[in-house]
């Protein structure tokens, strides 16, 4: 007997369970080893690698990790510029202030304390254009860092998208392989799936047409009713024939009726409905006999 | 444990039942190397016979993997040998 593949796909799969556990040697017994090939193939089917969705999120992580950096720095550009405009603001409020002195002082005919005046608010018009500069030259960092960020913002999302697809996927994927694996992943097996489904509808067929044929039997009194509801051919005949006079019956009890006389329909209601349970006792009967087949 | 009856269906036994069933196992495969095709056809049928009275069958529409998978009752010897050899179950 060729052992060597088996003795492959058994190393392969040493992890069983009941093997693990300690109660079954790895290597005897027809079915334990059909039990090993069958998951050998199905675990072969999942993929053994590291598992994509792992790596999908730790990429996803550290873009994250580099988005929340720029937009830190975002704001820290943002903050020093706000910085400058209140520096600016102060400056710009203190020029006015030496504008309104000197002004004043000209009014005052103090020529003097109007030059110096003017002259310290030159000295502070300097320092506002060089916190100008530095204004318009963050608000330009500002700005694009901004864009960056929402650039990045935008790939990240992308990226989370198509991430999301592929573990999906991947999940997708990997179910399939465990339903199949449930089934045992083979064709042999998948096969035995169909072969229930077939054996559901057959047995459907079978019932219907054995419910019907014994119908059939127990009306013409070849087979014998052990419940006594149903009635052999010459009880049939009777009946029939009964039947004929109570449809005479009927007639003349319509006919009183028209006439003015009471209902005589419940009679009829009554007789038929003897016969439906009659025949649903017979199919629950026979139902357990084919569970066995 | 869940046992597959390849052709039948699944059959839940319990692990108490797995040293009875062991044994015959163990018998069945003996006679497969053997082959011993008589005894292989009586074993087999033997086995088939005791899954099915101490487990419960598993509906058809239920999803378990089995842990263990028995041959069909009308699996020849051989059969069993070329599912247990070569590429095993599958080609490929």
């Amino acid at each position: 007997m060729d052992a060597g593949p088996v003795l492959w796909v058994l190393s392969q799969t040493c992890e069983l369970e009941s093997v693990r556990r300690g109660r079954a040697k790895p290597m005897s017994g027809v079915m334990k080893r059909m039990g090993m090939i069958f998951r050998a193939k199905a675990n072969k089917a999942l993929d053994r690698a590291e598992d994509p969705r792992e790596t999908l999120d730790y990429s996803y992580q550290k873009q994250l990790e580099l988005l929340q950096k720029v937009r830190r720095g975002v704001a820290d550009v943002a903050t020093s510029r706000k910085r400058l405009e209140l520096q600016l603001n102060q400056l710009q409020s203190q020029s006015s202030k030496l504008e309104d002195q000197g002004r004043k002082a000209l009014a005052l005919g103090r020529e003097d304390l109007a030059r110096e005046a003017l002259s310290r608010r030159a000295a502070l018009q300097q320092q506002v254009t060089d916190l100008e500069t530095q204004h318009s030259t963050l608000q330009g960092e500002e700005e694009k860092l901004t864009l960056a960020a929402q650039r990045l913002q935008a790939k990240v999302d992308a990226f989370r998208t198509k991430k999301e697809t592929i573990k999906a996927t991947y999940t997708a994927a990997q179910a399939q392989t465990r339903i199949g694996e449930a089934f045992s992943g083979i064709s042999e097996e998948m096969g035995d799936v169909g072969l229930a489904i077939q054996r559901a509808e057959d047995k459907t067929a079978q019932l219907q047409a054995r419910a019907g044929a014994i119908d059939e039997l127990l009306a013409s009194g070849a087979l014998d009713d052990p419940s006594g509801m149903h009635k052999d051919d010459i009880q049939a005949e009777l009946d029939r024939l009964s039947g004929g006079t109570d449809v005479e019956l009927e007639l003349q009890r319509m006919k009183a009726e028209l006439a003015g006389g009471p209902s005589a329909q419940q009679q009829a209601i009554e007789g038929g409905t003897g016969q439906g349970s009659a025949q649903q006792q017979s199919q629950q009967q026979d139902t357990p006999r084919f569970d066995k087949q | 444990m869940i046992v597959r009856i390849m052709g039948e269906g699944q059959v839940k036994l319990a692990d108490s039942h797995f040293a009875e069933l062991n044994k015959l196992d163990d018998e069945l495969l003996a006679e497969m190397e053997n082959g011993d095709g008589p005894g292989f056809r009586h074993t087999l049928h033997a086995l088939l016979d005791k899954v099915r009275a101490l487990g419960t069958p598993l509906p058809d529409d239920s999803l378990e993997p089995s842990e263990l998978i028995l041959p069909a009752p009308d699996a020849t010897l051989e059969e069993v040998r070329t599912m247990l050899s070569g590429d095993g179950l599958i080609p490929g």
